[in-house]
C-alpha cells in the first residue's frame, strides 16, 4: 500500500451539534485508499453520528468531508450513495417485505439507467437491464454465501444472514467506500472469523472499508487504522498495535483510575 | 398447444393469474350476457359496467399511491375531478362564457391524455409539499387537498358555471365502429361513428380497452426499477436514500402516475355522463376507493381491481335493488301486509330495506375486513405481514 496516495476520504475539523449537545467535535482523519480502516470508542461517542455526516444523513453543524477530492459535507444521502458511499446499519435496515434478490437490485438502482419510458413501456432495454441486474444481484448475494436465500423475504432470514444481505445491498451500489456499522453485532464467534474472511474478499475488490465495531479482536485483526473516539472527540489514531497501548484509550475504555 | 398446457399448468395455482383470467372472460362475456338474460334490455346494466369501469381504473391508479409507495392518499378524488374537469372545460361549449369566450373542441383521444397529463401534474403538485410528511400527516394534508378542489370548480363560477356543472360535453369519435348481437343489434360496421349515451356497449368496450392498457402499464411499472424503489421507500425510506433512491423524485412519480389514472378516468367518466359538476367529487367518493383497495387487497393489481367490481356492485346495483327485491319476495312469501305502511310506525319493507342501506354497507364491509383482513386477494406481503406474529417467534429462534 503505497502511502503517497491520497485519502479516499477525508474530515477536517467535522463538528455536529444537537442544540446543546455536541455529539462530534472537531474530528479530523484521513482514510486511506483500500485499506480497513476502524473507528471504535465506547457508547455514546458519536461513532453513527460521524457515519450519518458522511453518508448524508445529518449535515455537519461545521467542518469538511472530502471524499475523492471533493467537499460532500451536506449532500444528500441518495447523492453520496451516487457517489461511491455505500453503508449498512446499525440496527439493520431492510427493506424487510422485499425478497432478499429484490433488495439487493434496490443497491443497483443508482447505476440503472432505465427511464419512466423504458418502465412502462417495458422496453428492450428496460428488459435487458432488469436482466443484467438480476444476474449481477444473484452474483452479490453468492459473494456474501446467501443466494439459497434469494426468494425470501428479507425479514424471515436468520439474523446472521440478514446482517450478509445489507452487505450484499450496500455492495450492489457499486461503492468506492463502504460504510459498516457494527457489523458484527450479535455474532457468534465463528460468524466473526467469516464476516473478517468477507471483509478480506471485499478490500480485494479494490473496495475500501470504514467499519465502526466494539469486538477489538475484530477490529485488531481486520483493520490496518483505528481513530478512537470518546465523548465526540478523537483521542486516539494508528495502528492497532499501538492504539491498544494508548492510556487515554485504556481510560475510555476501562475508566480513569483514581 | 403444448406451450399453451404448460403455461396452463404453471399458472392454474397463481391466484393473480386466475383472478385476470376470470376477469377478462367476464368482461367479455358481460355485454352479450346481460343482454340475452334481459331479452335485448340490458342496456342499462352494461351502462352501469362501464360506470363501473371507471372505478376500476380509479382503484388501479390509487393502489400505485397507497399500496405500492405507501402513501396514504385520502383526497384520491381531487384528481378525479380535475380530468373531469379538464374534459368538460377543453371539450365543449363551456369556455365561450368565459373570459377567453371561445368554445374549445379538443378531440376525445386527445384530451384523455390531456386530462391524463393534467392530474399528473396536480399530483405532483400536491405531492411537492407535502414530501416531508408521513403517514398520518399526510393522509390529512391529502385529505385537505380533496376538499379543496371540487369546492375549487364550484366557486370559478366564470369557468365552470359553478354547482351547475358543464354540461352538452362532447362524445368521442372513430372513422368506423362494429356492433353486433352483443349490442342486440345485426353485425354490421358503422362509419363515422359517435359515442353516444343510447349506446352503452361502445363505452363499455372503451373503458375495458382503458382498464387492459392501464393494467399493463401499471404490472410493467410494478417490477421495474421504478416498483422496487417504490416499494423501497415504503419499507424503509432512510434506507432506500442510503441505496441512493431518490426518495423525493420517487414519491414525486408515486403520486403523479397515480393521479394520471384518475386523469384518464376523469375524462371518460365526464364525456360518458356528457355532464361535470362539483358534487361528483366528494370527500366520500375518495374513501370509497380506498375501501376498494383494501378490500382488494393493497399493493396487488388484481386484488384492487376485484374489490372495486364488488364494491361497486354492492353500491350501485344490489343496494338500490335491495328495496325491490325485498318487495318482491314480501309479495311471494305471501306476507304482502310487510309491503304496506302501517300507522303505528311501519314504512313498509322497501323504504325500511332503503333506509337501511348503509347499514348493510357498513357490515359488509366490516364482515370482510374481520374474515380477511389482508383483503380479498392480497399481494404476498399484505398476507405475511399479517402472519406476523408467527414469523417474529420464529426469528427469535434462529437469532
Amino acid at each position: 500500500m503505497s502511502t503517497d496516495q491520497k485519502p479516499i476520504l477525508s474530515l477536517q475539523g467535522v463538528i455536529k451539534r444537537f442544540g446543546g449537545l455536541t455529539a462530534v467535535d472537531q474530528v479530523s482523519f484521513d482514510v486511506p485508499k483500500g485499506e480497513v480502516f476502524a473507528l471504535i470508542g465506547p457508547n455514546g461517542a458519536g461513532k453513527t453520528t460521524l457515519f450519518n455526516c458522511i453518508t448524508g444523513m445529518h449535515v455537519p453543524t461545521a467542518g469538511r468531508v472530502v471524499f475523492e477530492g471533493r467537499d460532500i459535507a451536506g449532500t444528500k444521502p441518495y447523492r453520496t450513495a451516487q457517489l461511491g458511499i455505500a453503508r449498512t446499519f446499525q440496527n439493520i435496515r431492510l427493506f424487510e417485505y422485499m425478497s432478499a434478490l429484490d433488495n439487493v437490485k434496490v443497491g443497483e438502482h443508482v447505476r440503472m439507467k432505465a427511464k419512466l419510458w423504458d418502465a412502462i413501456f417495458r422496453t428492450p432495454f428496460a428488459r435487458r437491464e432488469e436482466r443484467e441486474v438480476s444476474e449481477r444481484a444473484m452474483e452479490h448475494l453468492r459473494f456474501v454465501g446467501i443466494e439459497r436465500h434469494a426468494d425470501n423475504y428479507a425479514r424471515n432470514l436468520a439474523y446472521g444472514q440478514q446482517r450478509r444481505l445489507e452487505i450484499a445491498r450496500a455492495l450492489a451500489t457499486e461503492p468506492h467506500l463502504l460504510l459498516l456499522d457494527e457489523p458484527a453485532a450479535g455474532f457468534t464467534p465463528q460468524e466473526k472469523v467469516e464476516l473478517m474472511r468477507l471483509v478480506d474478499k471485499i478490500i480485494s475488490r479494490g473496495i475500501t472499508v470504514f467499519l465502526i465495531e466494539h469486538d477489538m479482536r475484530v477490529v485488531m485483526e481486520v483493520s490496518q487504522r483505528i481513530v478512537v473516539l470518546d465523548h465526540g472527540e478523537k483521542i486516539a489514531e494508528g495502528p492497532p498495535a499501538e492504539v491498544r497501548k494508548d492510556q487515554r484509550v485504556i481510560d475510555a475504555y476501562l475508566g480513569k483510575s483514581a | 398447444m403444448k406451450r399453451l398446457r404448460v403455461f396452463v399448468r404453471e399458472n392454474s395455482r397463481n391466484p393473480n393469474a386466475i383472478a385476470y383470467t376470470v376477469m377478462a372472460i367476464g368482461a367479455l362475456a358481460l355485454p352479450g350476457i346481460v343482454q340475452f338474460a334481459n331479452g335485448g334490455n340490458g342496456d342499462f346494466l352494461v351502462s352501469l359496467a362501464a360506470d363501473g369501469g371507471v372505478y376500476v381504473l380509479l382503484a388501479i391508479g390509487l393502489n400505485v399511491v397507497v399500496g405500492f409507495a405507501g402513501l396514504l392518499d385520502l383526497g384520491y378524488a381531487a384528481f378525479f375531478a380535475i380530468g373531469s374537469y379538464t374534459y368538460g372545460m377543453l371539450a365543449s361549449a363551456q369556455l365561450i362564457s368565459s373570459p377567453i369566450h371561445h368554445a374549445v373542441h379538443i378531440p376525445f383521444w386527445i384530451a384523455l391524455l390531456i386530462g391524463m397529463f393534467v392530474a399528473a401534474g396536480a399530483g405532483a403538485l400536491l405531492g411537492a409539499p407535502t414530501l416531508r410528511l408521513r403517514g398520518d400527516y399526510l393522509a390529512i394534508v391529502t385529505l385537505g387537498f380533496g376538499e379543496i378542489v371540487p369546492r375549487f370548480f364550484r366557486n370559478m363560477k366564470d369557468w365552470t358555471s359553478g354547482v351547475n356543472g358543464i354540461s352538452a360535453l362532447d362524445v368521442p369519435t372513430l372513422p368506423f365502429w362494429i356492433t353486433g348481437p352483443w349490442a342486440s343489434t345485426q353485425l354490421a360496421i358503422e362509419h363515422n361513428f359517435r359515442f353516444v349515451s343510447f349506446n352503452p356497449t361502445a363505452w363499455y368496450v372503451l373503458v375495458v380497452i382503458l382498464i387492459v392498457i392501464s393494467v399493463i402499464g401499471v404490472n410493467n411499472l410494478y417490477s421495474s426499477r421504478l416498483g422496487r424503489a417504490w416499494m423501497a421507500v415504503r419499507e424503509d425510506e432512510t434506507a432506500a436514500a442510503a441505496m441512493g433512491v431518490n426518495t423525493v423524485n420517487t414519491k414525486l412519480l408515486a403520486f403523479a402516475i397515480g393521479a394520471s389514472f384518475s386523469g384518464f378516468a376523469g375524462a371518460f367518466y365526464g364525456a360518458k355522463l356528457s355532464l361535470v359538476s362539483p358534487d361528483s367529487f366528494s370527500f366520500i367518493v375518495s374513501i370509497t376507493i380506498l375501501s376498494m383497495v383494501v378490500l382488494g387487497g393493497m399493493g396487488n393489481i388484481p386484488g384492487a381491481m376485484i374489490g372495486a367490481l364488488l364494491l361497486y356492485s354492492v353500491l350501485y346495483y344490489f343496494l338500490p335493488g335491495a328495496p325491490a327485491q325485498a318487495t318482491a319476495l314480501a309479495h311471494n312469501l305471501g306476507m304482502d301486509w310487510l309491503n304496506q305502511s302501517s300507522p303505528d310506525g311501519w314504512p313498509g319493507i322497501a323504504e325500511f330495506i332503503h333506509r337501511l342501506q348503509f347499514i348493510i354497507f357498513g357490515l359488509i364491509l366490516v364482515g370482510i375486513m374481520l374474515l380477511r383482513p389482508q383483503g380479498l386477494l392480497p399481494s404476498r406481503l399484505r398476507a405475511q405481514e399479517l402472519k406476523r406474529g408467527v414469523h417474529d417467534e420464529s426469528a427469535v429462534v434462529t437469532t
